[in-house]
């Protein structure tokens, strides 16, 4: 099986508080700890579960600038076989769409049976596994919790949905999964893991490289792109209790005292 | 504008979602002049069921009925909607499990822009939509300009638009099945297999001591067990807390957990995201516990404290002990 794994790059929400910089253009990235989208995870820790079950390689890949190669690099060390990183001027200010199509252009130069993503990153949108299938007229499956490969052909999944439920389904091959958390517990890369791949060559690709005219992706090509970000305003929201840890812990008994919270 | 907009209408056991009512509260506010067509797809007696309900909301329906969408597929429908929705249209569909497995790839067949996960609609001006999505979980908001000229698909996060008084719209139900065509599926539905059931019965419970990713451990949750037995309540949790199995999916608040509908609930180390959110019903008293003071959560709790709960927790645990 040739598995190929999107990955991303981005901020890491457990080790930051985001906040909006001054001129409300951005998020404020001075001091951000980045790391790979935890959805990515659990996609590239499936990957090597099937790899090493039914034989074949895993390919890692990210859209981004230089830095991405260390997301791409830790996924290595996790134990994929190649990395890729796809890189260029034009592909900024891209949408899912742009995404997608230089996603794709990466699939055709390759001969790949499964694709998977991440359910989703950082911008919540989940967009672009969906999109690539799409493109590629790929089956597609959102949300996936559970893989079962069958044969070269075809594989079993089961889909999260409402209330804890899976959703099981057979697919045909080649298709792209965007993968849930849960699936599995992703492995601990160690020291010695980010060595063995530290002077790996990661190969980086550019719109030329991947036949990709000048207007396919980037900000020429978006159909929709961010303005501004912003705080929003907010309603009332909690009452803060304030003072000393004791102070605020008196009070709080209380509280919860009179409204049930203490049998 | 005169953009036709249409709205993909959830159904279950021939009961419509409560996302046919808030779409079409979605669609007035994009355009307030727009015809808003609601699109059923399903089989039998259940979807003319759906059909019915759907049409005391929206002016038009239109109607898919096919044996293959007795089970709601993505895959089986898509190929379907992309042959009858005319190019230009906007495409409403709610963002949960089977709005994001249909509509980022609907929008590469119907050729549309995709906007996901919109939490509100700001106008439009020169054939571009103003709209407001949030990011990093809800920490920092956003907003993003949706070019509509080829039209668009767009997904509506649940809850964000409310529904309004119900106006009888005595809509008439118009049969797309044969224009919508036949599928031949890639991927085929089997079965549903259940949640399982822990030992403990969370929805049961009138006081839930939740506990989210801020514990950073699993030897930590200890200190969650303690305060719960001290005030008398379970453990609950948010997902990152089932999906490192420190907990039993069971205890699972959320959309793809439970709904819980306690009189009190403790949310400790819980940023508050909307999937989390969605699992709690009837408005119970809420305390938020969070070391970022900008956590979203304390949006929606009555009562906030910013601290570690690793300190907290356990000060507390005490002091209740000791009021006894
Ligand atoms: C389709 C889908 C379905 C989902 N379903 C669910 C669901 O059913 N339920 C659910 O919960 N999530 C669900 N999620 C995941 C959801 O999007 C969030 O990722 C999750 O709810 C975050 O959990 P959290 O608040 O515990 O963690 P985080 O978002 O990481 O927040 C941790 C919080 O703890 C605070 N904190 C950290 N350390 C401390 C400390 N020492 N003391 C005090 N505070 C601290 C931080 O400031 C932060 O606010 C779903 C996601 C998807 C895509």
């Amino acid at each position: 099986m040739e598995i190929l794994v999107c990955v991303k790059r981005v901020p890491d929400t457990a080790e930051n508080e985001i906040a909006v910089n001054k001129a409300g253009t951005d998020i404020d990235r001075d001091d951000l700890v980045y790391s790979v989208n935890e959805w990515d995870n659990y996609a590239v820790e499936e990957a090597i579960q099937i790899r090493d079950k039914v034989g074949g390689t895993v390919t890692v890949v990210s859209v981004g600038d230089d830095e991405a190669e260390e997301v791409v690099r830790r996924e290595m060390a996790m134990g994929a076989d190649n990395g890729l990183l796809l890189c260029d001027d034009a592909f900024t200010g891209s949408d899912g769409k742009g995404l997608a199509t230089i996603l794709k252009a990466a699939v055709e130069k390759g001969n790949f049976d499964l694709i998977l993503t991440g359910a989703q990153a950082d911008d919540g949108a989940g967009q672009v596994g969906g999109m690539l299938a799409a493109m590629l007229d790929w089956p597609y499956a959102s949300l996936v919790n559970l893989v079962e490969i069958i044969d070269d052909k075809k594989i079993k999944v089961g889909r999260e949905i409402a209330g804890g439920n899976q959703e099981m389904n057979e697919m045909d091959l080649p298709c792209v999964l965007s993968i849930q958390t849960g699936i599995n517990e992703p492995r601990y890369v160690g020291i010695r893991g980010i060595r063995k791949v530290a002077s790996v060559e990661i190969p980086v690709k550019g719109a030329a490289d991947l036949g990709l005219a000048a207007d396919a992706a980037g900000k020429a090509g978006a159909k929709v792109d961010r303005l501004d970000y912003f705080v929003p305003e907010l309603g009332e929201g909690a009452e803060m209790l304030e003072g000393s840890t004791e102070e605020i812990i008196e009070k709080l008994v209380e509280i919860l005292k009179a409204k049930g919270g203490i049998k | 504008m005169a953009q036709q907009i249409f709205a993909y209408i959830l159904h279950k056991d021939g009961v419509v979602d409560d996302s046919a009512q808030e779409l079409i509260v979605a669609a007035r506010k994009l355009d307030p002049e727009a015809a808003v067509t609601a699109v059923v797809g399903g089989a039998g007696e259940q979807l003319a069921q759906a059909c019915q309900q759907a049409a005391a909301i929206y002016p038009e329906v239109w109607k898919i009925d096919n044996p293959a969408l007795a089970y709601i597929n993505a895959e089986v429908i898509r190929p379907m909607l992309a042959r009858i929705i005319p190019a230009g249209a906007i495409t409403l569909v709610p963002h949960e499990h089977f709005g994001m497995d249909l509509a980022p790839g609907l929008s590469i067949k119907l050729n549309a822009a995709y906007l996901p996960d919109v939490v509100g609609f700001e106008g439009v001006e020169g054939g571009r939509l103003r709209a407001v999505r949030e990011e990093f979980s809800g920490q920092v908001s956003t907003h993003v300009n949706c070019d509509l000229s080829g039209g668009a698909v767009i997904t509506v996060r649940p809850g964000a638009f409310q529904p309004q008084e119900g106006q009888a719209a005595g809509g008439q139900v118009v049969d797309k099945s044969g224009e919508a065509g036949a599928a031949e599926p890639r991927r085929r539905y089997l079965e549903t297999v259940a949640a399982e059931v822990g030992d403990v019965d969370i929805t049961k419970s009138e006081i839930l001591v939740s506990v989210g990713r801020g514990i950073e451990d699993q030897d930590n949750l200890e200190l969650i067990h303690e305060l719960a037995e001290a005030v008398g309540g379970e453990v609950s949790c948010s997902r990152p807390i089932v999906d490192a199995k420190w907990l039993e999916k069971a205890r699972q608040v959320g959309t793809s957990g439970q709904t819980v509908k306690p009189k009190v609930y403790l949310a400790l180390g819980i940023s508050g995201s909307f999937q989390h959110m969605g699992g709690i019903k009837g408005a119970p008293f809420m305390v938020a516990v969070n070391k970022n003071p900008k956590a979203p959560i304390f949006q929606a709790a009555d009562v906030g404290v910013v601290a570690d709960i690793l300190e907290f927790v356990p000060e507390l645990t005490e002091k209740i002990k000791e009021s006894r």
